[in-house]
Formats: C-alpha cells, sequence, structure tokens
C-alpha cells in the first residue's frame, strides 16, 4: 500500500480551494497533495506520536487526538470536505463517526477495503481470513474491527440517510463499475446529507 | 538517552544588560520610570533579521536558557537541551534571545534591584507585573536588538502564556508562537495552589511586609513551603509513585522528622529554592500568573481575543501534566481552529507531569525540531 490509490480519486473530489479535514491523516501525504493540488486548507487529525513531526515536516496543520470522541471541538458545517481514508473499517463506533463528519462537513469522502471482493471470497471459502493488500493485517494483528461490503455500505447509508453524490469503486488500479461488490476492491464515497 | 543528550551545549555564553529610560506603563496603572532586563543570545541575527526566537522562561527561570557561565561551569541553562548547536532550537540556524522578565530576581529590574527614585531596593515596593508587561518590555528589546518580528516566540507553562500574548498583543511581529505545557488562564484550583503559596510567604514572620532585606532577614521558611507547594503539581501522581513510592529513608521514627523519601525530597527541592529565589519576586510571578487571562476582556472568548493573532502556532501538552492539563491546551486550539488559524497539536504521552516540558522526551523535541524546520527551513 506505498501507493495510496484512492489519494487521487479524492484529490479529484476536492474543489480548489476548499476547507478540508482528514480523519487519520497518518504523515500528512494526501493533505499535502491536497494543499499543493487543490490549495486545499485545514486540518488533518492523527493520534500517532511518530505521525505528527512527519505531518508537521510535510507542512499540514496536524492535531493529536483521538477521531473517537475527538471531534466535538469542530463547529457544525465548518469544513467543506471531512475525508476518512481506508479507517473506517477501524472505527469502533461506525455511525457516529459518519454521523460526525457530515455534522462537521458539508460532504465526507469515505474510502474502505471492500470485503466483498471475490479474493476476499475465495479465502473465506478457503477456510481462512483473508488478507490482501487492501487487508494486509493476520486475523490476530488486525486494527480493523467492521470490515464490511460495498453492498453493506449502501445499505448503511441508505438508514442513515446519507446521499451518494458520487463513488468509485477500484480493482488494483482500474475503475470497476459492473458487479462493483464482487470485482472491486477498495471503494470511495462522496457523501452529502 | 536520547540522541540530543550528545549534541553539544551552545558553550561558554555571557548575559548582557539593556537600560530603559522610556517609562513603561504598567498593567496595574502603574509606571517603571526606567529599568533594566538582564538577557543573553545565542546564534548568529542572519542579515535580513528573520531567523530571531524569543524564549519567554516560566516561574522560577531566567535569561540564562543555554549554555554554561565560564566562572559557573555548573550553572547549565535551563533548556539547554531544547538550545543549541544541531538541537531542536538549533543555535546554527536561529538567533536565540533568552530574556529575564521584569520583576524578577535574576537581574532585570525587581524588588532586588535598586529604586532609582529612593536610591534603595525596591523591595516590597516593586509594582506588580503582569504577562503584558513582559510582552511589552520583551518588545522594546526586541526594537533595541533591532528585530522587527520574530521568527518565533515559545516558552513553557508561564512561557507559554508570553507566547500567546505576543500573539496577541504583537501578531505583526511574531512569524510563529510555540506555546507548551500552558494554558489560556490559570483554574480556580490553580489559583488557590498559588494562594497557599503566597500565604506560606505572607505569614512568615521574617516576611515583615516584603521589607524583609532592609533587617537583613528574609522569609525562607515561607518560601519553602511555597515551594514545596509548587513542585508537588509539577509532578504526576504517578511518577512521584515511581520514584520515591513510599520509601522510608531509615525506618519509621515515630516523629516529624523527615521519615519517606518524598519529604525529603521536597524539603531539598524547598530549601534549595529559599537560598536562590526572592520572596516578592515569587509572589509577584505567582499574581502574573494569576491575572493572565486573554479572554477575559472579550467576554471570556479566547476566540475573540486570538482573533487578532496571524502567528502559526505550535501547541503541546503532556497527558500527565494535571497543572495545565491538556484540556487547557486543547481549549487554546480550539480558539484557534474557530479563528481559521494555523495550528499544529501534539498531545505529548509523557509520564512527568507539567515538568515533562523541560525534559528529553524524544517525541516531544522531534516535534519541535520538525516544526522550526519547516518555520524556517
Amino acid at each position: 500500500m506505498s501507493l495510496r490509490r484512492d489519494y487521487s480519486v479524492i484529490a479529484g473530489w476536492i474543489q480548489p480551494g476548499s476547507r478540508v479535514l482528514d480523519l487519520g491523516c497518518g504523515d500528512g501525504t494526501l493533505f499535502k497533495l491536497l494543499a499543493d493540488t487543490r490549495q486545499a486548507t485545514g486540518y488533518g487529525i492523527e493520534i500517532d506520536d511518530d505521525k505528527i513531526p512527519l505531518c508537521i515536516a510535510n507542512g499540514v496543520n496536524v492535531l493529536q487526538r483521538d477521531l473517537e470522541g475527538g471531534l466535538r471541538d469542530f463547529d457544525d458545517q465548518s469544513f467543506d470536505c471531512v475525508i476518512l481514508s481506508q479507517t473506517l473499517q477501524a472505527m469502533r463506533h461506525t455511525e457516529l463517526v459518519l454521523d460526525e463528519m457530515l455534522r462537521i462537513g458539508r460532504e465526507a469522502i469515505v474510502t474502505f477495503p471492500n470485503f466483498g471482493y471475490w479474493h476476499v471470497r475465495m479465502q473465506l471459502l478457503m477456510g481462512r481470513m483473508p488478507v490482501s493488500d487492501d487487508l494486509p493485517y493476520q486475523w490476530y494483528d488486525t486494527p480493523n474491527v467492521h470490515l464490511f461490503t460495498i453492498a453493506d455500505f449502501d445499505a448503511l447509508c441508505e438508514k442513515k440517510g446519507y446521499r451518494v453524490i458520487s463513488r468509485q469503486v477500484l480493482a488494483g488500479d482500474k475503475p470497476v463499475t459492473a458487479l462493483a461488490n464482487i470485482r472491486g476492491s477498495l471503494a470511495m464515497y462522496r457523501l452529502t446529507r | 538517552m536520547s540522541e540530543y543528550s550528545h549534541s553539544p551545549s551552545v558553550g561558554i555564553v555571557a548575559p548582557q544588560t539593556a537600560r530603559f529610560s522610556e517609562p513603561l506603563a504598567l498593567r496595574s496603572g502603574a509606571f517603571l520610570a526606567d529599568y533594566e532586563l538582564v538577557y543573553e543570545t545565542y546564534g548568529t541575527l542572519n542579515a535580513d533579521r528573520s531567523n530571531a526566537i524569543l524564549i519567554c522562561h516560566a516561574l522560577n527561570a531566567s535569561h540564562h536558557v543555554a549554555g554554561t557561565y565560564a566562572d559557573d561551569p555548573d550553572n547549565v541553562g535551563w533548556w539547554d537541551n531544547m538550545v543549541g548547536p544541531g538541537k531542536p532550537v538549533d543555535t546554527n540556524r536561529f538567533f536565540v534571545v533568552g530574556v529575564n522578565n521584569l520583576g524578577s530576581c535574576f537581574g532585570s529590574s525587581g524588588p532586588l534591584s535598586i529604586n532609582p527614585a529612593t536610591g534603595k531596593a525596591w523591595g516590597a515596593d516593586f509594582p506588580l507585573v503582569t504577562v503584558e508587561d513582559w510582552v511589552d518590555a520583551q518588545a522594546r528589546l526586541a526594537d533595541r536588538l533591532g528585530i522587527a518580528k520574530f521568527c518565533a516566540v515559545m516558552g513553557g507553562s508561564l512561557g507559554g502564556m508570553q507566547a500567546l500574548c505576543w500573539s496577541i498583543r504583537y501578531p505583526s511581529r511574531v512569524a510563529h508562537a510555540l506555546v507548551i505545557a500552558a494554558a489560556p488562564n490559570l483554574s480556580a484550583q490553580n489559583i488557590a495552589f498559588n494562594e497557599v503559596a503566597r500565604q506560606a510567604i505572607l505569614s512568615d514572620p521574617q516576611f515583615s511586609d516584603g521589607h524583609f532585606s532592609e533587617k537583613g532577614e528574609k522569609p525562607r521558611l515561607g518560601l519553602r513551603v511555597a515551594r514545596m507547594i509548587g513542585h508537588i503539581t509539577y509532578i504526576s501522581d504517578e511518577q512521584m509513585a515511581e520514584k520515591f513510592g513510599r520509601q522510608l529513608r531509615e525506618g519509621l521514627k515515630f516523629s516529624f522528622a523527615p521519615e519517606f523519601q518524598i519529604e525529603s525530597y521536597l524539603r531539598y527541592q524547598g530549601d534549595k529554592f529559599a537560598e536562590y529565589y526572592d520572596a516578592n519576586t515569587y509572589l509577584r510571578v505567582t499574581k502574573a500568573l494569576d491575572y493572565f487571562d486573554p479572554a477575559a476582556e472579550h467576554g471570556g472568548s479566547l476566540a475573540k481575543a486570538l482573533s487578532p493573532a496571524t502567528a502559526k502556532f505550535l501547541v503541546v501538552s503532556f497527558t500527565t501534566d494535571w497543572r495545565f492539563a491538556p484540556e487547557r491546551s486543547r481549549e487554546i486550539v480550539k480558539a484557534l481552529i474557530d479563528n481559521r488559524r494555523d495550528v499544529s497539536y501534539a498531545e505529548i504521552a509523557a509520564p512527568n507531569g507539567h515538568d515533562a516540558f523541560l525534559l528529553e522526551d524524544p517525541r516531544y523535541l522531534a516535534t519541535v525540531r520538525a516544526y522550526l524546520k519547516k518555520a524556517y527551513p
């Protein structure tokens, strides 16, 4: 996962000059890309001590805090877009995080590994927990607590009343349209209320 | 030990004195007709004067930020692990200014210096000074040094409050503010601890309403208790437990002599402090802490108070700091976010309580290093 395939799609969804909040921003690579190519401003949020100096070195305004419970300080609709890139599956309170994203941001971008991907299904059929580029962990060391499929996420959006502005699904580096929940390994959603 | 321990120190340094004869209007309404500021500088001011960093000190520190003195080689600056060649505040790249605040007892005009009006030491008559007054005086020193704008103003604890104050009071003169282990104001509990410390001094019979030096006395007992109280708030419960626990010196004696190691430690710290610190200064510095509250004149809104600030900020707190807990730093961060300011915030999981801002935590030092590298590549 050295090259995060979702980043260029996310950058394409960010309007120039947007005010952006990137949840779980890591070393700030995505935010730097958005600042450099879309003139985005705003903040990254990261919990890991070691990542804070890396974000700062990347010129990213980083705030060290926990995503779960750490978003209360942000006012309603104070950002154009709130991004959660390949992190939702590691969140304990999925609905709360998504609600908070759309409270704070006019739009939310969520990307996640699709647990419905055929390769994942095959590994399960063979009786083992799946390991892949998008799910690189063993069952015993994974930070992921809520794995889900594209169909699952669609159902949640429906239930919560989130409107999907755009969706892009990738298999490897290639976009997938038909049978996305089987053929797609990585899903990207652009949501609003 | 971290990598920084092996970095060289800035070496032998020497304090300088700047004398100011233009009266300084204090927040209390009083004036200081003329005054002196003692300061140290390390590194070289560049041609366009854009690489200056002002270091503001906390309660009991001074202008002696880094290095040692030729005639006192054991007297190492209080932030020597932060400031020096190759250190996070790299004196190979920055021109660093450490300044002793007004009202202090380490050289700048204060209770120990001579009141020109009377020819005698100010003692109890030295006016009460505030963070704003300190910052105003520091700004005049900056004028004197030819520094129109600091690359950064930084400090920990009360020093962080000065950095915050600079960003509000002189927005065009601060490019970056580093506010470490600070708070936007003191809580009732903070003020309560300060008041107990002050009462210890004020009720010492040798305090003599602050005129003790004329009598050749010193309220050592009061200062000692004041320092003990302060010291308890500087370290975390867990660190005190780890360092001292319930360890005894030589078993129980059933007396009031120091039996537990923590008692002996506090007495040692108190005794040491009572020798080198001035009681009138302690009273004034704790009052300056109590009075600091930039939001007060904005209906309690820190966001409004910070709206003039244009600096970029690094705010750092330490998880076990219960004197100025991370929540207090987050208030500052929130107010900056509300103003859409550039701010980074690190909440370092250090075990050392408030004192952590003076210690060598590699994550903390790496954060400051990265920030200043980006601020002045």
